[in-house]
């Protein structure tokens, strides 16, 4: 019949139609990483050190606000040593923060990093962080933690103020944290 | 298995045609194993007003709570779960089987097809529903109760869900896979067995509609099942699609989510746009005004719904230039609408009007849905969105789009298509009774929402500020007015077959091939292709 021939490869195109988008939507969680990284969308600065010369130009004056976070299921302390800094583009920095193991046993923890606005953050980046690896810290230990980053001379004008955030994780499965 | 399935496709299909002038099989079989397009249509239409019901008795609770400051009936865990639970089943249990019901109906009858192209998938395709929703609604009984971190299901709230997570999940596959069925059931038969005489362009509004939004249904609802089952990897299998700690982004979800939430919303209007343009003709006495224009609006907004989601995340921040765009694009949206009011006004313009229960409703359709319209546009404004963002204008917003919109195109095209069902008048009276206590009630309940999300009230809480009490309790007196409303809707469908008999043609020379079929409509029509030129409205 040729009716039914028809609905068998209109079906059929219309299969591969679903099959496809369902393959899209997992496709998007790549597409969605070069994104962000091409436009500094979700705030994401390099997540690996970086070697960048230094320019420095003296004639502008940027500050950068620290924000840190503790997400709820991790048990630390943590925060930057001083809350806000100025500095110059193209100069290298140096800022350190701190944080302390509040479980009394052994615990591996993460910081992810963001920066606002978007627009600054391909302009600033982080020759050492500590938020390249994770953490190890024994039971109720506290330290001290280096970042060293530079701001790019090419910022765009309008930006004078750069956020850089930071959520400290740990990096346990919830459920095992929610066990303990 | 395919081949499985085709074979016991073949094998009704030639049982179907030994055995057609029998009347249909007897008792619950009837209805278990139904290939027929009407009795499928049937059961999607009541398995929707169901729904209506029991989404409907979330929003009551949730309005008596807060129908005066302070906690009175229930715990807010509850209320939150409430939220949540009315959203789904309004969206997916209500709304969109009311259409699919709709349109097994009426596509075929208006086409000139006999049955639905895929009829053993029909089937399968209404039956996962109630399997869905039994398995959505047993989360009401699991320790840490019903999902209740909203419809939208963002991470990582919603993997602190309870047991209730998987349920939710899976019942969110299983109602895609059935809104996929039922996209590619109706695509084959709009394309592949219209009468021979009907070319695309001359097919009527409701059909061009719902080929458009099967299309969209296609190619979204894979994506957020996609979604779905990511969060649930996230949560089970130790992937971070979403999570921050593994090197994922929650944001990343909002953006998968309303890459299909915002063509989703369109899969819940375009239809109803395709109700009233078949109903406002017939009782202007004037063909459709921009038959063909409507044709091309309809597809511009879908398309436009694909490069617009962002604009439901103003405020999780993202660049200038990505604000503007999703701004502008959004706003894009209001010409191709546009262009339907103003279609639908025109197909008014002198025409000889009179106001039975169906032209009502598409009457305060186009009225209320704009409404709905300009303050999705309002909404569209960046910088002014983070303002409204998560008030209650918001939920002003879509409900006056879904309510007033969505909603009484459902109960216009009841209206209008049930004599042919049932082949009796309904009570016209009663009719007219309950679109003016709705349409009073609609707005009492959700116009003082503008005013609420305007002055800051937030959604999706349980207790407010004294400030708001009045629109409050006004909003809540509305509610439960439109809630004992549709006890009148039940009641006339109820006693639907005790009005006059009607004719093939029920109303004033109504275009379209459905009303050249007798009512009520036989178990089988159209069986061998009609001429265009029996009925009215084809030139």
């Amino acid at each position: 019949m040729p009716e039914k021939n028809a609905h068998r490869s209109l079906v059929g195109q219309l299969l591969i139609l679903t099959v496809a988008m369902f393959g899209f939507g997992f496709l998007l969680v790549p597409l969605y990483d070069v994104f962000c990284e091409i436009t500094g969308f979700g705030g994401r600065t390099n997540p690996e050190a970086a070697v960048v010369a230094e320019a420095p130009d003296l004639t502008r004056e940027v500050r950068i606000e620290f924000v840190t976070t503790v997400n709820s299921y991790a048990q630390f302390e943590f925060a930057a040593n001083a809350d806000s800094m100025t500095v110059s583009p193209g100069k290298m920095y140096y800022a350190t923060f701190t944080a302390k193991n509040l479980a009394g046993e052994h615990k591996i923890a993460q910081a992810v990093p963001s920066v606002a606005p978007s627009g600054a953050a391909e302009h600033f980046t982080k020759i050492e962080c500590f938020c390249f690896t994770s953490q190890e810290f024994a039971a109720s230990e506290e330290r001290a933690m280096p970042l060293q980053f530079i701001v790019n001379p090419e910022l765009p004008d309008y930006i004078d103020t750069i956020t850089l955030q930071y959520t400290f994780f740990d990096t346990a499965p919830v459920a095992a944290v929610l066990e303990n | 298995m395919t081949r499985g399935i085709k074979k016991m496709t073949t094998e009704v299909m030639d049982a179907h045609d030994m055995h057609d002038d029998h009347s249909p099989a007897k008792g619950i079989k009837r209805w278990l194993f139904s290939t027929s397009h009407k009795d499928i249509g049937t059961m999607y239409l009541v398995l929707s007003l169901i729904m209506f019901f029991v989404g409907g008795a979330m929003a009551m609770i949730i309005r008596s709570e807060l129908a005066i400051p302070g906690l009175q009936f229930v715990h807010p865990e509850f209320f939150n779960q409430m939220t949540t639970m009315h959203a789904l089943i309004m969206v997916f249990g209500a709304v969109m089987p009311a259409f699919v019901g709709l349109a097994n109906w009426m596509i075929p009858l208006m086409i000139g097809a006999p049955d639905m192209a895929l009829p053993r998938m029909n089937n399968w395709s209404f039956w996962i529903l109630p399997v869905a929703f039994g398995l959505l609604a047993s989360t009401l009984f699991m320790p840490g109760g019903a999902p209740a971190g909203g419809w939208t299901m963002y991470p990582p709230l919603v993997l602190q869900t309870g047991d209730a997570f998987p349920f939710l999940i899976f019942s969110v596959h299983l109602l895609g896979l059935s809104s996929i069925m039922g996209a590619i059931n109706i695509i084959v038969t709009v394309i592949n067995m219209r009468a021979p005489d009907m070319s695309l362009l001359k097919m009527p509004m409701f059909v061009w509609t719902w080929l458009i939004t099967a299309y969209l249904l296609i190619a979204v609802m894979p994506v957020f099942a996609g979604a779905v089952t990511m969060l649930l990897t996230d949560q089970f299998f130790g992937t971070s699609f979403f999570l921050a700690a593994g090197g994922g982004d929650p944001v990343m979800f909002q953006h998968i989510f309303w890459f299909f939430g915002h063509p989703e919303v369109y899969i819940m209007i375009l239809p109803a746009f395709g109700v009233v343009s078949e109903i406002i003709p017939t009782f202007s006495r004037k063909p459709l005004f921009g038959h063909d224009s409507m044709v091309y609006a309809a597809s511009c907004i879908a398309f436009l719904s694909f490069i617009v989601w962002a604009h439901h995340m103003f405020t999780v921040g993202m660049p200038l230039t990505s604000q503007l765009f999703f701004m502008f694009a959004t706003m894009l949206i209001a010409v191709p609408t546009g262009v339907k009011i103003f279609n639908w006004v025109a197909t008014m313009w002198r025409g000889s009007m009179t106001f039975e229960t169906p032209m009502l409703f598409s009457l305060a359709f186009v009225f209320l849905f704009t409404i709905g319209g300009f303050s999705g546009l309002m909404l569209a404004i960046a910088p002014a969105d983070i303002q409204y963002q998560d008030t209650y204008f918001v939920v002003a917003h879509f409900h006056y789009t879904l309510v007033p919109g969505s909603v009484f195109a459902i109960m216009a095209g009841t209206y209008y298509w049930l004599p042919k069902w049932t082949g009796h008048m309904y009570n016209e009276t009663l009719g007219k009774v309950h679109f003016w206590t709705s349409t009073f009630f609609v707005n009492l309940t959700f116009f003082p929402m503008h005013f609420l999300g305007l002055a800051g009230m937030p959604r999706r809480i349980p207790d407010y500020s004294t400030q708001f009490a009045d629109f409050n309790t006004m909003a809540s007196v509305g509610a439960i007015g439109f809630g004992v409303s549709q006890l009148l809707f039940v009641w006339v469908l109820l006693t639907s077959k005790k009005g006059t008999k009607v004719t093939a043609e029920v109303w004033d020379k109504p275009p379209g091939l459905e009303w050249t079929v007798p009512s009520p409509a036989p178990y089988h029509t159209f069986e061998t292709p009609p001429k265009l030129s029996d009925a009215d409205g084809f030139h």
